[in-house]
């Protein structure tokens, strides 16, 4: 009796901590969302966290077609679209890459292959900043500066480190004998690859999309450097809007752009957040 | 014509032999047991037939013919996996299928292919389940029904059985044997199960430490092994290996068994093989099977067999059998007794020995002398 009574008020403190630095994490979202759905008046007199008087969508239809970002005022909705198609592009080749990297480094080992995975590795270590410049150069001679193609480009060689680190340490795990089994059976090396080891990567694969996900969408650096005017991602362009230096500042638009350039993100946790622990634990703790 | 035949085989892993020239023969039908403690080679030796490890030296030829460049699929053989190997995102059916699909074999005969394999292993039923949802028992069919439905000039079985349960093993064993007698097909079983090996084998290859130490039927093997590691590794109980000192005198000849410090244990011998006469008056070591010592004393079946007086210092009954460890001139003596022994530990008892399977090895060397 005594120690159930103990326990349950245990689980008591355990619980309001919990709720506690929840509450506080999403504490920002919540004042997001309110701003963004409030008149600007409101916002001008109100407190921050008190809800709307007058509930308002206004503000997210002017940040998605109205808003000014630097010269042009079309909204956010063109880069929104730069966005998905540089991370969309660059998520699925650097993925692609990774997995053959790893299936070669994992099944098809050769002399230094230790070697070669360990520079690879390298290149997870190596930060944003020192490859501009050399990234530069490279875009300008390939003819591919401040497009979106560069971009691409930028995120794949940049993220293929991580890809192929991860899928590396899933195949390490994957048994060598049904490689060998369809071997024996005639596979060649891309139908073992098609056929047996990409269908038995999906937890790997949803780790490694949302990583690559994230980090692309949500990359400003490389944006910034690599993309002028209409070929800016969403990132930058919010950072146009927000730091306007004309005018009134419309916090509730400002709000609903950043909401809007963080949806996507969102989304591909939900979707794929269930997989992302239990991929993670397959490739480190059996690997 | 032989159907394998292995010539000379090497492996090296830079300095490391891994095997040291291993000559194998196999004829058509036959069921190779590989045999020999972890670390022998003998795997090694099974991924080099199946092409999937190179050959440092010697030649393949399955069927007369060299094989050592030949991708694994061209070998003409079919292998079953320990962990079985069933590819875990496709049907029992697309398992079976898979080798046929990757040499294009037109659907409607994969199909048929599949169902005859499927009825031969009874998994017709089960053919639309993925392995995930199958026992271990059925794993091992399915596998075994990729090999078969290739109808390859040989299989090749690496432990096939090690990952089952004692009593499913049993009934597999039973099982493959079954379907070796029914193929006729050529069978090479790699096992560190000596039982598997006596049980299947029409011949039985030792191994140790990348070398072969003998190759020969079953019976051949038991009754006459190599040397002390062939005979110690195969049976169970292991086989007593007992140092001796071969004696002649006025009664004739005998073995005086005496560890340090103990009565000596005299076994009188009415003759003794020729081979084995140099070592009179010297160490020499006597190989006796447990079942060669037993308590039946009856007129019949002593019949001339030297008879021994030893204290019981253990029993073991297996159900079939009582397993008796003896103390004999100091030395632990295991016996195969009668289910029904009424001998006690601590009691003394009188066991007649069967000399006709007595063997002898060099205690040096370890090999046999006779």
């Amino acid at each position: 009796m005594v120690k159930g009574s103990r326990d349950r008020g245990a689980r008591f403190v355990i619980y309001g901590l919990l709720l506690f630095f929840a509450a506080i994490y999403v504490l920002p979202l919540i004042v997001m969302l309110l701003t963004s759905l409030k008149p600007l008046p409101e916002i001008y007199s109100g407190s921050i966290i008190a809800l709307p008087h007058e509930w308002t969508v206004k503000p997210w239809i002017d940040a998605w077609g109205e808003t000014c970002v630097g010269l042009s005022c079309h909204g956010i909705k063109g880069y929104f679209w730069n966005s998905t198609k540089m991370t969309v592009a660059a998520v699925i080749i650097s993925t692609a890459i990774g997995m053959l990297n790893g299936y070669v480094l994992t099944k098809w080992r050769f002399k230094g292959a230790d070697l070669l995975f360990g520079l690879i590795l390298f290149g997870c270590f190596i930060p944003f900043q020192i490859v501009l410049i050399p990234m530069a150069t490279l875009l300008g001679k390939l003819g591919i500066a401040s497009s979106t193609p560069g971009l691409v480009l930028v995120h794949v060689v940049y993220g293929l480190a991580f890809t192929t680190l991860y899928f590396r340490n899933y195949y390490v795990a994957f048994p060598d004998e049904l490689i060998r089994a369809a071997m024996i059976d005639g596979a060649k090396f891309f139908d073992i690859f098609f056929r047996i080891l990409v269908p038995n990567s999906a937890p790997i694969v949803v780790v490694t999309v949302i990583w690559q996900f994230t980090n692309i969408w949500n990359d400003f650096l490389f944006g910034a450097s690599f993309s002028t005017g209409e070929s800016a991602p969403m990132t930058v362009a919010l950072n146009n809007v927000v730091n306007t230096s004309t005018g009134e500042r419309e916090y509730n638009v400002h709000m609903a752009a950043a909401v809007i350039a963080a949806l996507p993100t969102l989304l591909v946790y939900i979707v794929g957040g269930r997989y992302f622990v239990r991929g993670l634990m397959t490739g480190s703790v059996k690997g | 014509m032989a159907s394998l035949e292995l010539i000379n085989i090497r492996k090296r892993y830079g300095e490391l032999d891994i095997l040291k020239g291993i000559d194998i023969a196999v004829d058509a039908g036959e069921f190779l047991v590989l045999v020999g403690p972890s670390g022998c080679g003998k795997s090694t030796l099974l991924n080099m037939i199946a092409g999937l490890d190179t050959v440092s030296e010697g030649e393949i030829r399955i069927g007369g013919r060299r094989v050592n460049d030949l991708h694994p699929s061209e070998r003409d053989i079919a292998m079953v996996f320990q962990s079985y190997a069933l590819y875990p995102n496709m049907s029992v059916r697309q398992n079976i299928a898979f080798g046929m699909e990757m040499r294009k074999v037109p659907k409607h005969e994969r199909e048929q292919g599949v169902q005859e394999v499927a009825k031969t292993l009874q998994i017709d039923h089960l053919l639309d389940r993925r392995p995930a949802q199958l026992s271990g028992g059925q794993r091992q069919r399915v596998a075994m029904g990729r090999a078969l439905v290739r109808k390859p000039r040989i299989f090749l079985f690496d432990e096939p059985l090690s990952n089952l349960d004692a009593q499913l093993r049993v009934d597999m064993r039973t099982e493959i044997k079954r379907l070796h007698q029914r193929l006729s097909a050529t069978i090479v079983y790699v096992t560190h199960d000596q039982i598997e090996a006596m049980t299947l084998a029409t011949r039985i290859a030792v191994m140790r430490a990348g070398e072969l130490l003998q190759l020969g039927s079953p019976a051949e093997i038991y009754n006459r092994p190599a040397n002390t590691f062939v005979a110690g590794f195969m049976g169970s109980p292991r086989m007593n290996l007992i140092p001796s000192m071969l004696k002649s005198d006025a009664d004739g000849m005998h073995l005086e068994i005496a560890a340090d410090g103990a009565d000596p244990a005299r076994i009188s011998l009415r003759k003794v093989p020729d081979a084995a006469r140099p070592y009179v008056g010297r160490q020499i070591t006597a190989g006796l099977r447990p079942e060669a010592i037993s308590d039946k004393l009856d007129a019949s079946g002593v019949d001339g067999r030297p008879v021994i007086d030893a204290l019981v210092e253990v029993t073991e009954p297996t159900g079939p059998d009582t397993l008796a460890v003896l103390m004999v001139g100091g030395r632990e003596i295991t016996a195969r007794l009668q289910p029904d022994s009424a001998l006690k530990a601590g009691q003394r008892g009188r066991f007649a020995i069967d000399l006709s399977k007595l063997v002898w090895f060099d205690p040096a060397s370890g090999a046999r002398v006779a």
